[in-house]
């Protein structure tokens, strides 16, 4: 059947459960309750996801940063207010959709970057859901 | 009625190339062979300037540089995570389904209550570019060999929009028949069609209407089920479980002919590792390994050889050492010198799971499993294939593939996943 090739593998951490030595059952084996495992946390619909790193400052008004991990979901059809990859003159782009007036926009996130009128050369490539940003290098 | 679907993605590679690349959507794209010898795949527009299926790349050359045609690798890494998404996304749309190549997938559509099925099928059609990208076509028929025959003519005719029916219209079978020449009904392949038009049968609709017994003589029962099946008899069901493999094969033509030992033997170490690898992967045992190396058959003037040798394992296995050390003395045996080799590969056969074969009397008793296969085997799917590998073999000999214009593996490699600006 269909494997996620892209996600890491699966790191699991016990809900609950301890270290015992072999041979003697665990009190606690009865109420183990699974693992969590981040892919099921953050993807949906695997066929549907990837993955994109970001590059630049336009929306750092919104929390993404300069070598972010977005996860996109192409299976979401894009709304007023979602934050979407975007085709720009040939480069995948990070923007906030907007209607105003009846009229689309790809806003940045920041003052220092100008907001699009979304014309007919324009495509959405994706919804993004979610951001990941380390916060310790090593 | 007995309903099946083929889909098919519509110029496969070239559309993986672009989904990720945007700036190609504006220019004709052609995929390259292994070593970027041929074209295997071409955008419409690329078709449209004339370049054939097959073309040598040297021959194009000329055409590349005039019309800017976006030249690509081929990808396979790429290709086949996409492959993945996409039949996962057809799958679960279905009773039932069957994976018929990296790029097409019947389905069993028997049970399927809609109201529309062109609607039905227009839908899944959208899906299946919006979740992964990948344009499609889709032709239904009452039998496989009918619904791949309309799929065909779906991708051709803009009026279509990329889904034929010919199910629930009847009435266009005959008309589908007449504009399908004999050579591209499935099945009929080059020898068959040259056979049929000698014998004035032109189009899939002739030879739907050619008679039983002057098929069955000429062609067997494989070309007399072809034929019953253009009449819109069931002879060819779903096959969604695909029998387990009997063999495995990890093969290369070289960028150019080797002629020296050290370098052909870091080559067939590697295929001997990777192709273990598969068989692992597979969850199966070898009973035994073959080994091939062949010359250049189109090397003019230049000697010819072809070699090859086995081993059968005592016991079956899947353990790197035994299948690499059992190729290594088959390739000292069989190596001659003076030749330009251009080909090598490693064959497991007679694979099975484990604890099928029973121990026979005089088997020496194994040494207990290590467990360092499959550390490696962990090692490698976290980061990378070939990040850790038994010292048999160095990794960037001239046997390595030509790939001078491979894109990212945008979806399978951390360090490969697309850029978006932040602009």
């Amino acid at each position: 059947m269909f494997s996620f090739v892209d996600c890491p593998p699966k790191r699991e951490c016990p809900l609950f459960g301890t270290q015992v030595p072999a041979g003697f059952p665990s009190p606690a084996d009865d109420h183990i309750e699974g693992k969590l495992d981040l892919n099921e946390h953050l993807i949906r619909r695997p066929a549907a996801t990837f993955f994109v790193r970001a590059a630049g400052e336009s929306m750092r008004d919104t929390g993404i940063f300069d070598g972010d991990l977005l996860i996109i979901d192409r299976g979401i059809s894009p709304q007023p207010d979602d934050i979407v990859i975007a085709i720009l003159q040939g480069d995948l782009t990070v923007k906030r959709l907007k209607k105003v007036a009846g009229q689309w926009h790809l806003a940045a996130e920041n003052a220092e970057y100008p907001t699009l009128p979304i014309g007919d050369d324009c495509e959405i490539w994706g919804v993004v859901t979610t951001s990941i940003r380390r916060h310790c290098g090593r | 009625m007995a309903t099946f679907a083929l889909i098919d993605c519509n110029n496969f590679y070239a559309s993986c190339e672009r989904l990720f690349q945007p700036r190609l959507r504006e220019r004709p794209v052609v995929v390259l062979s292994n070593n970027d010898g041929c074209v295997i795949a071409r955008s419409n527009e690329a078709k449209v300037l004339g370049i054939g299926m097959g073309a040598p790349m040297f021959k194009i050359r000329r055409l590349v540089e005039q019309h800017d045609i976006a030249v690509c690798s081929s990808n396979y890494a790429l290709y086949g995570d996409i492959s993945d998404r996409v039949m996962s996304v057809l799958g679960a749309s279905a009773p039932s389904h069957e994976i018929y190549s990296i790029d097409e997938c019947f389905l069993d559509l028997d049970r399927l209550a809609v109201p529309s099925l062109t609607d039905w099928c227009r839908s899944l059609r959208e899906r299946t570019r919006r979740w992964t990208g990948i344009p499609v076509s889709v032709g239904v028929g009452p039998t496989k060999t009918l619904a791949k025959l309309a799929n065909r003519l779906a991708k051709k005719s803009v009026k279509a929009g990329g889904v034929l029916d010919l199910v629930h219209h009847p009435a266009w079978i005959e008309a589908a028949l007449r504009k399908t020449s004999v050579g591209d009904v499935w099945g009929v392949g080059k020898r068959w069609t040259v056979m049929l038009e000698e014998r004035g049968i032109h189009t899939a609709h002739d030879f739907a209407n050619a008679p039983d017994g002057w098929v069955r003589q000429r062609m067997g029962v494989v070309g007399l089920r072809t034929v019953h099946e253009l009449r819109g008899l069931v002879c060819h069901a779903l096959e969604d479980q695909p029998p387990p493999k009997q063999t495995t094969c990890c093969s290369r033509t070289f960028g150019a002919a080797i002629h020296e030992k050290g370098q052909v033997h870091d080559a067939v170490m590697s295929f001997a590792e990777r192709a273990a690898e598969k068989v692992r992967h597979a969850g199966q045992v070898a009973g035994a390994v073959q080994l091939f190396i062949r010359t250049d058959p189109f090397a003019q003037g230049a000697a010819q050889k072809s070699l090859s040798g086995s081993a059968t394992f005592h016991r079956p296995t899947s353990d790197t050492r035994e299948i690499s050390g059992a190729v290594l003395r088959i390739f000292d045996r069989i190596w001659r010198e003076g030749y330009g080799w251009r080909k090598a590969g490693v064959l497991l056969l007679d694979l099975g799971m484990p604890g099928d074969a029973s121990a026979s009397l005089f088997d020496r008793i194994e040494a207990p499993d290590d467990g360092l296969m499959s550390a490696i085997d962990q090692i490698n799917a976290r980061y990378g294939r070939g990040t850790a590998r038994l010292g048999l073999a160095q990794n960037d000999g001239e046997w390595r593939m030509r790939r001078e214009n491979l894109s990212p593996s945008f979806t399978t490699r951390w360090t490969d996943i697309p850029l978006a600006r932040l602009a």
